[in-house]
Order: structure tokens, then sequence, then C-alpha cells
């Protein structure tokens, strides 16, 4: 049973009788199988309809879908020989972010990123995607370890932010993501980072300050989630709406302010539709933007990452 | 680089601001409750004469108190995209940036200066919480960017004195983006051996304390200053719990090993003063040292020197 959001009601009645009818099965013959056969249509054109023109709004119910593809799922189909490598030496072993070394696509790659987990035990222990400390000071070795070996980089983004609470504070959340972002803009491998889903604030940030940076097509990437935005600016968090039109969190509008520098399509009904289509898309992409850079030396790869983001915003000022 | 030639002309600024409240007002100290006389409060730094609280310095008393006789030279900031969202919530952001403009009487939430400091150059950036909270948008991106290249200009090192909630909200991921762009900021002026000293001042939080305020060859905080990533009531909402007290205050830094020192105001100059001192010492210019060269004959007792210390590594 597929989990339907909120403004896929049409298309849940339509494929629920799709289902009824099926169940009613062979005797009846052929008068059934035209009748789904014209449900199936109804329901495409209804999802092409929706998908077509999602508001930010849906976009970001669509981004935390429950059975969107998670970062496991991308490792699992695109990595092969992936070797896990835990632990910031310093405290502890944070399951936020999970990263390793691994082969893509017959090259060796650093890969990390934030995993929301799938179920309720994975979802606690991977902290629902959202790191403490550890986390990024892992994320901030794997990245250096890369470096020394002169692996690429790709770093997959999916946390609704990083985690806020007594313990992270006291061991500098703050400073964890500052250094993050700073070796990510020290490095001198190929950097690619992708939006995957949901893209939240510095927790996002601190590991996609990269030489290209790709977004699927209905995640979204913002400095703040809409509901936040929403209970400061609007002092109510039923403005959530509002605030997802006003902030420009979509990979369309990230897309024409040049925050981003492509979007990677996603299969018809999003992601969760068809999960081995939008892992190979992905896949295709993050390996074009490698493609793109290997032939350029780190020293060059590292000041074309920094003045890409110097010059970010600028553009249109004469 | 068009700034760099477009310095404002030095403009001295009295160490006291002119007030604009008669002297005869009396302010009371949000923190202790007691009355003080505000010409008190201003001649005391705004500095609680009762209990010692800080309260919040404007931007430009902040800078004629950092730099030798209360002198600098402003720069001239580059111009940004004012509203690159048309953001508009309960008010148009444009709006909003407008009337903050005209009651600070300043462009954006940075001021940038340079002057001296100990009798030094120094290039310092600080920020005007009354402006929008000093969030960090394209404009205080701008700023720091800006204030990292004259320090690496002049070879002077690099001051941020941040106040601000974070990340300005109506500018969109564009604001997150500033994240990065300040960090490399910073680290422009590190890889060019220049010291880089953050003053966390109150409040530091978000996305601000998560990139280049939290990154200074040396941190100083001012005492009481709220500093973190996490707002207070988020993280209570998250985990339903009451916060300890004392939570994300400078000290409370201090004892979890995230900043250098907490220094009262009143000592902030002669502490900078004496670090950029000792941080500023000239390395001594390499001495040249030969090394054996193929072909270059060695004479038989040294090449058996240094076998014998190679086998005495060997143990
Ligand atoms: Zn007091």
């Amino acid at each position: 049973m597929p989990h339907y959001l909120d403004f896929e009601k049409p298309i849940a009645e339509l494929e629920g009788k799709i289902e009824e009818l099926r169940h009613l099965g062979g005797d009846s013959g052929v008068n059934i199988a035209d009748e789904v056969g014209r449900l199936q249509a109804k329901a495409e054109k209804l999802l092409r309809q929706s998908y077509g023109r999602l508001t930010p709004w849906q976009k970001v119910q669509v981004a935390r879908h429950p059975d969107r593809p998670h970062l496991v799922h991308y490792i699992e189909s695109l990595i092969d020989e992936f070797t896990p490598l835990a632990g910031d030496r310093a405290f502890g072993e944070d399951r936020a972010i999970i990263g390793g070394i691994g082969r893509f696509r017959g090259r060796p790659v650093m890969v990390m990123g934030q995993e929301k987990g799938n179920d309720t035990d994975s979802r606690i222990r991977h902290n629902f995607g959202s790191a403490r400390p550890e986390g990024y000071r892992k994320a901030r070795r794997l990245m250096l370890l890369a470096d020394r070996f002169g692996l690429p980089v790709l770093s997959l983004v999916d946390t609704a932010g990083a985690y806020p609470g007594i313990d992270a504070e006291a061991r500098g959340q703050a400073e964890a993501i500052a250094r993050c972002v700073e070796t990510s803009l020290s490095i001198e491998v190929p950097f690619v980072a992708a939006i995957i889903g949901e893209g939240g604030s510095g927790g996002a940030i601190a590991i996609a300050a990269a030489n290209k940076v790709l977004m699927l097509e209905h995640a979204i990437y913002s400095v703040i989630s809409p509901e936040g935005c929403a209970s400061i600016l609007w002092r109510s968090a039923e403005h959530a709406k509002d605030a997802a039109d006003a902030l420009k969190l979509t990979a369309q509008d990230l897309l024409r302010l040049e925050v981003i520098d492509s979007i990677v399509p996603e299969p018809l009904g999003g992601a969760h539709r068809d999960v081995p289509a939008v892992i190979q898309s992905l896949g295709d992409a993050l390996e074009t933007a490698l493609l793109e850079m290997s032939e350029i030396k780190g020293g060059v790869l590292r000041a074309r990452r920094r003045d890409k983001f110097i010059e970010m915003g600028r553009a249109g000022l004469s | 680089m068009n700034w760099l030639t477009n310095f404002v002309r030095p403009k001295i600024r009295a160490l006291v601001r002119k007030a604009d409240v008669p002297d005869n007002l009396w302010d009371k100290c949000p923190s202790c409750g007691k009355m003080i006389f505000h010409r008190d409060l201003e001649a005391n730094l705004r500095v609680c004469q009762h209990c010692g609280h800080h309260l919040r310095l404007d931007a430009k008393r902040r800078l004629s108190m950092l730099f030798d006789d209360g002198e600098y030279q402003r720069i001239e900031l580059p111009k940004v995209t004012l509203d690159p969202l048309r953001f508009r919530d309960r008010k148009r952001y444009a709006d909003r940036l407008k009337e903050a403009q005209a009651r600070t009487e300043e462009p954006d939430a940075t001021l940038v200066a340079h002057g001296l400091i100990g009798g030094r150059p120094a290039v310092v950036a600080v920020f005007d919480f009354a402006f929008l909270g000093g969030s960090m948008g394209m404009a205080v991106g701008e700023a720091l960017i800006a204030a990292s290249r004259l320090a690496v200009l002049q070879q002077a090192p690099l001051i941020v004195v941040p106040a601000s909630g974070g990340a300005r909200m109506q500018e969109g991921t564009l604001s997150l983006m500033q994240m990065p762009r300040t960090v490399i900021a910073a680290q422009e002026v590190k890889e060019a051996g220049l010291p880089y000293i953050v003053l966390l001042t109150d409040p530091t939080t978000g996305g601000v304390s998560a990139s280049f305020a939290m990154l200074g060859d040396i941190a100083i905080a001012e005492p009481g200053s709220i500093i973190g990533f996490a707002g207070a009531r988020v993280i209570e909402e998250t985990i339903r719990e009451k916060l300890p007290e004392g939570f994300q205050r400078a000290e409370y830094l201090l004892d979890h090993g995230m900043i250098d020192m907490v220094v009262p105001r009143h000592q902030l100059r002669e502490t900078l003063i004496r670090i950029l001192g000792l941080l500023r010492n000239p390395r001594p210019s390499a001495e040249v040292v030969a090394l054996p060269q193929a072909g270059i004959e060695i004479p038989a007792d040294a090449a058996a020197a240094a076998a014998g210390e190679g086998a005495q590594g060997d143990r």
C-alpha cells in the first residue's frame, strides 16, 4: 500500500479503484481489463498534471515522502565495494551521516551524506538524518582522507537540519559545521554534491559547498524550514505554505538563482514511484559531473569552487 | 576592485557619540533591573555599573572603542541586489530593508573600517544588531569578503565582531550561501599568514556562528554573550527539557573548549593589542642549508658518521 500525500487524493482514489477491479479478477474477463486500462490512463494523466506543476509546499511534502529513496538506497545501487568508515576520532560515531570509500562506475570515490532511516528503528538509529557535531567531524575527516588519496567526493544531502540539542551545542555544533564548510572549500579533489530530498539549512551546506551542486527535480533546499520561517515571520506555523512560496526553495527557483548547477529529473509521480529509475538518473548526472572535472588539476578545482561561491548572487549587478 | 579605490574620506569619530537622548535620562539594566544614569552607562561603555552586565553596543561605538584614539576610516562596501527573491511575509522585505536603512543610516548590517590598533594597522568588520538583528544576507557576505581582501592588501590582521541572529531568511537559500562565502573570506586572511581574530558578542547564532565566526585563529567573547548554533526555543521544543543555567553563554563555551577567552569590554582593546603584537612576530628569514648533491664526494669519515647515526636510529 503506497503512502499518498494529501494532494494525491484523487490519484489515490483512482489507483484504489484499479486495485479493487483487479481483485474482482478473472471471471468477468475483458470488460474489467478495459476498465482497468482506462482508469490507469486517467491516473497517469492526473499524475502528470499534478507533478507537472507542484507548488513549493507540495514539493516540500514530496521531498519528505516516507518512501522517497535515501542515501542507503543510492549507495546500495551505485557504489560497488562500499566500505563504510566510522567515527570522528574524538567523541563518537554519528549514524546520521554515513560515508565511506567505494567504487562508482569503475573509479574509487569517497561517498557520504545524511541518512534519515526508513522505519522506526532505523530512523532512531540515524536520528532522522539530523547530525550532531560528531557527524560533521566525521564528514570532515572523510573529505580530508579523500583529499589525501585523490578520491573524488560525492556528497548526498538529505536532512531537515543539524540536530538542535543540548549535547550538540555543548560539543560545538556551530564549530563542527563551520569547519566542515572550511574543509569543503580546501580540498583539491573533484567534489560533487546532490540534494536528494531535504537540503535543510546549515546542516545541509556543511557538506554541499561543492564544485557541482545537483538537485533532484522535487527536492528542496532552504535556509530554514517553511514551518520555522512561518512561525518567525508570520508568527504562526500555519503559514508554512506561504513561507514555502516565499523562500524560493525549489530546484527550479534555485537553478534560476544559480545556487545550484543542474536539476536531475525524477520519474513521473516523484522519486518514490520508481526508485531504480531515479537512482539511475542521479548516477548518470554524478558521472557526467565527475567526468567534466577529471582532467582539472586539484588547485584549479579548489580555486574554481571558491570562485563559484564568491560570484554567487552577484549576477545582474552592473 | 572598485571598492578599494572608493574609500570614504576619513571620518574622525568622537570617542563618545553625540547622545540623542538627554543626559538626565535613566536606563534600566536588563539583568539586575537597577536604574543607571544614561550618561554613566554610556561613559562606562554600556556595562552596568551595578552587576557588570554588558548591554549591546552599536557598531560605530564598537569601532571607535577598538581603534586608537577612536579614529578609523570606513570603506565603501559593494552594492548588492536588494531583495533578490522579492520576499514578502506580513510585510515586504524591501520595506523592512528601507526602514532599517533609515533607522541606522547604514546600507546593511556590517560596517568595515581600517585604522590603527596599538599603533599597528588592522581591519575591523563589525555587525550592527540594530539592522534586522544583524542578519546575514548578500550584503553582509560582500562586506566580509571586502574586509578580508582589504586585510590581505594591507597585510593587516582582520578582526570580525559578529552580533547576529544568523542568516537573513528573506534572502532564502542565497543567505545560506553566505556561509561558504564568508568562510572563504576567513580562509583568504589565514592563508595570507595574517591573524584572523573573532570577537564574539551578544548574540552570535545560527549560520553566522556556523561559518566565519567559529573559525577565528583566536576566539574572544564578551561576558554573558549568547553564542551557539540552534536557538534556545528550538532546542527546548525539540528535547522538551528546560535548558541548563548559563546554556550557550560565553562562559559556557569557554568551559566547553569552544573559545579561548571571555574578556570584559573594558579590557578588550588592551587584550587585542597584546594578542596582535604577539602574533605579528616576524618569522626569521630561512637559513640556507646546503643539501648533499649527487656527484659530490662525501669524505669517508662523514659517511661513516652518517651510517652510524642510521644504525642508532634503527635500534
Ligand atoms: Zn545590572
